[in-house]
This record gives C-alpha cells, structure tokens and sequence, in this order.
C-alpha cells in the first residue's frame, strides 16, 4: 500500500465534512463537520510528517488539536446563548438581518 | 515508475490490512454522520471515525498524537457535544425543506468538484524521492521528540496558544454567564405575596397531588371535600409537558338519588 492513501482518505474526510457545514442545519451537527474537517487535516499533517521524516507536522497536528479545543468551548458557548435567547439551534432561524 | 505519481514509498502488509478495514469504515461512518437524521447518531459516528484516525496515528508512528486523540477528541470534545446536545434539544431533528432552492444538489456538486480536486492533486504532487519514516526522528521516543521541537523551535506558538486557551475559557465563561433581571425572591417576599395577594385561596399552601385521590401518583390530582378535581395539585412543569392526565376521570360522581 502507498503511503499516499492516507492522503486521500484525509482528502475524502475532508469533503464529507464540507459537505456537511454546508447542507446540515442543525448548527451542532454544522460543529461536528468542521471537527471532522479539522480532524482530516490533521491526518495530512502526521502522513507528511513521515513522508518527511520529522515531527514538524505532529507538532502542528498537536497545535490543530489544542485551536479546535478552543473552538469548540466558545462556539458551543455561543449555540447555548442564542439557544437561551431564540429556543432554536437550528442556523436557519437566526435570520433576523433578513427581515 | 510514473513520473507524476507521489512515489512515496510502501508501507508493510499489517499496515496495509489496517488500512483497508478500518478506512472504509470511517468513511461510511462520516457519511453516515453526514445523513443521521438526529444530532446524537451523528455524535456517536463522529466519535467513531475519531477513534478510527486515532489508530491511524498509532500505525504512523505517532503514538503521542493518537492518544491524545483519543483523551481529548473522543474523551472530551465529544462528551462536550453530547452534554450540549442534551442541553439544546435532543429532539430536535433537522427538517428535510430546503431554504434557498437548490442549495443541496449544488453544494453536493461543488463538493465532488473540491474533492476531485484535491484527489488530483494528491495523485499528480510529486515529492522526488521515497518516504523517509519516522525511526530516525523517534530515537529518542515519540513523546520525548515532540517535547524537544515543541520547547524550541515552537516554544513562541506554545506560549500564543496558551494565550489563546486562556482566551477561550475566559470567552466561554462570559457567554454562559446571564445577569439576572431581578432580584432574588425571598421568603418574605413570598409571605407577602401569598397573604396580601388578590384572594386567600392559597395560602395554606397549594394541595399536594394525590391527597384524597383514587391514585397516588403525581400526576393525577387531589380531589376538594366536594369531590372534585383540584388542578393545581400538579406540578406546572408536568402540565407544560403535557404529561398531566385527564383529571376529570378521577372525579367523583355524586350518588344518585333513585338508589334509595
């Protein structure tokens, strides 16, 4: 097996969460996607790592890990806070600039 | 061999019936979490394919990175999802109308076309030589090694990412944070309010459920001396649920007179 198919996994892994951001609704299902799409980048990084053979790239994937850490703490702090307000969590019903 | 193909060198048999047992998974699983109808299935799948990139990191000698995958993503992050999820509407299940018309078909299609893309350019890229592994860079253990470029050469990135989670909790806490628009009510404020009210129906306090009535659970009511139904017995909570059951069964019939 080539080395290079964990690229195109990460790639696949990738799309499916594009995918995901943009059809999904739900805005925590919406969060689920972009965690997968954080989580195939972080596949390239270590697969380049040992194409490279230097742990630049898990230093980064590590980096990736503790951002989409934050990330998560303070967007579903947000999906809370506009759930408290609006009693939806669904990202079509904030639409308020609309009307 | 091809002169355009990332040649990047192969890996052993093990690795090779790793991958194609548990890559094929994933990737049903993320579009299983893609098509879940409820967030949680889309919760637990995500935590599969999790797992499963966890155990990849192992086979690629990134053993660091693998667990902590799995202590933070699936241990943490998930559990936070599933906690909000809780929280936000387990039952609120995404509805299938579209908003702006067409938005699915052409978001699909322009996926395929990123994802053609990328799988291009990864089949075309060319490195130039073969995969140099990662033996020599974990002489020293993974760990160690991470330790040793994340205190050096990343040392100024680990203290901006410090930064940043301090930052993210501070944010967190702010916006979970809601200031109260009034005051507390105290006790006195209660007594108050139940003696100098409008009538002084309640202020022995209200009937508890099930004193007097044909069952003693909490959702059916307590019956007044003149056998009817007293309705605010019950909870209010299980009245907005709409778990209260009809309370003019358990009324009781006055007897009728033709028995004598």
């Amino acid at each position: 097996m080539d080395i290079s198919n964990y690229l195109y996994l990460s790639a696949l892994l990738f799309t499916i969460g594009a995918v995901g951001v943009v059809v999904r609704r739900n805005a925590i299902v919406v969060f689920m996607c972009i965690e997968l799409m954080l989580n195939a980048a972080n596949l390239a990084f270590v697969t380049f790592s040992r194409i490279n053979g230097n742990l630049d790239g898990q230093v980064a994937s590590f980096f990736t890990m503790v951002v989409a850490a934050c990330e998560v703490v303070v967007g579903l702090a947000i999906i809370v806070t506009i759930y408290r307000s609006r009693r939806s969590a669904s990202v079509d019903d904030a639409s308020l600039l609309k009307r | 061999m091809l002169n355009l193909a990332l040649h990047v060198g192969a890996t052993k048999t093990p690795e090779a019936v790793l991958f194609w047992f548990l890559a094929p998974l994933a990737v049903i699983a993320a579009l299983g979490m893609l098509m879940a109808k409820k967030a949680v299935h889309s919760a637990l799948l995500l935590a599969w394919v999790m797992i499963t990139l966890a155990i990849f990191y192992i086979a690629q000698d990134a053993l660091f990175l693998g667990i902590v995958q799995i202590v933070v993503y699936t241990g943490a992050v998930m559990m936070l999802f599933l906690f909000i999820l809780m929280l936000v509407g387990v039952d609120s299940s995404d509805s299938l109308v579209e908003n702006i018309k067409g938005q699915r078909p052409a978001s699909i299609a322009a996926a395929i076309g990123m994802g053609g893309l990328m799988v291009t350019l990864i089949g075309r890229a060319s490195l130039g030589r073969s995969a140099v592994g990662l033996v020599a860079a974990n002489t020293n253990g993974n760990v160690q090694g991470l330790a040793e470029q994340l205190f050096t050469k990343y040392v100024w990135a680990f203290e901006v990412i410090s930064a940043l989670l301090i930052t993210a909790a501070l944010g967190a806490m702010v916006l979970a944070h809601s200031q109260k628009v009034r005051s507390r009510t105290g006790q006195r404020d209660l007594s108050i309010a139940r003696f100098r009210g409008d009538s002084l129906a309640s202020a022995a306090g209200l009937p508890s459920s099930g004193v007097f009535a044909r069952h003693n659970a909490v959702d059916v009511p307590a019956l007044l001396p003149d056998g009817s139904a007293a309705p605010t017995s019950i909870s209010s909570v299980l009245k907005a649920r709409g778990d209260m059951i009809e309370s003019a069964i358990f009324e009781l019939q006055p007897k009728e007179e033709e028995e004598n």
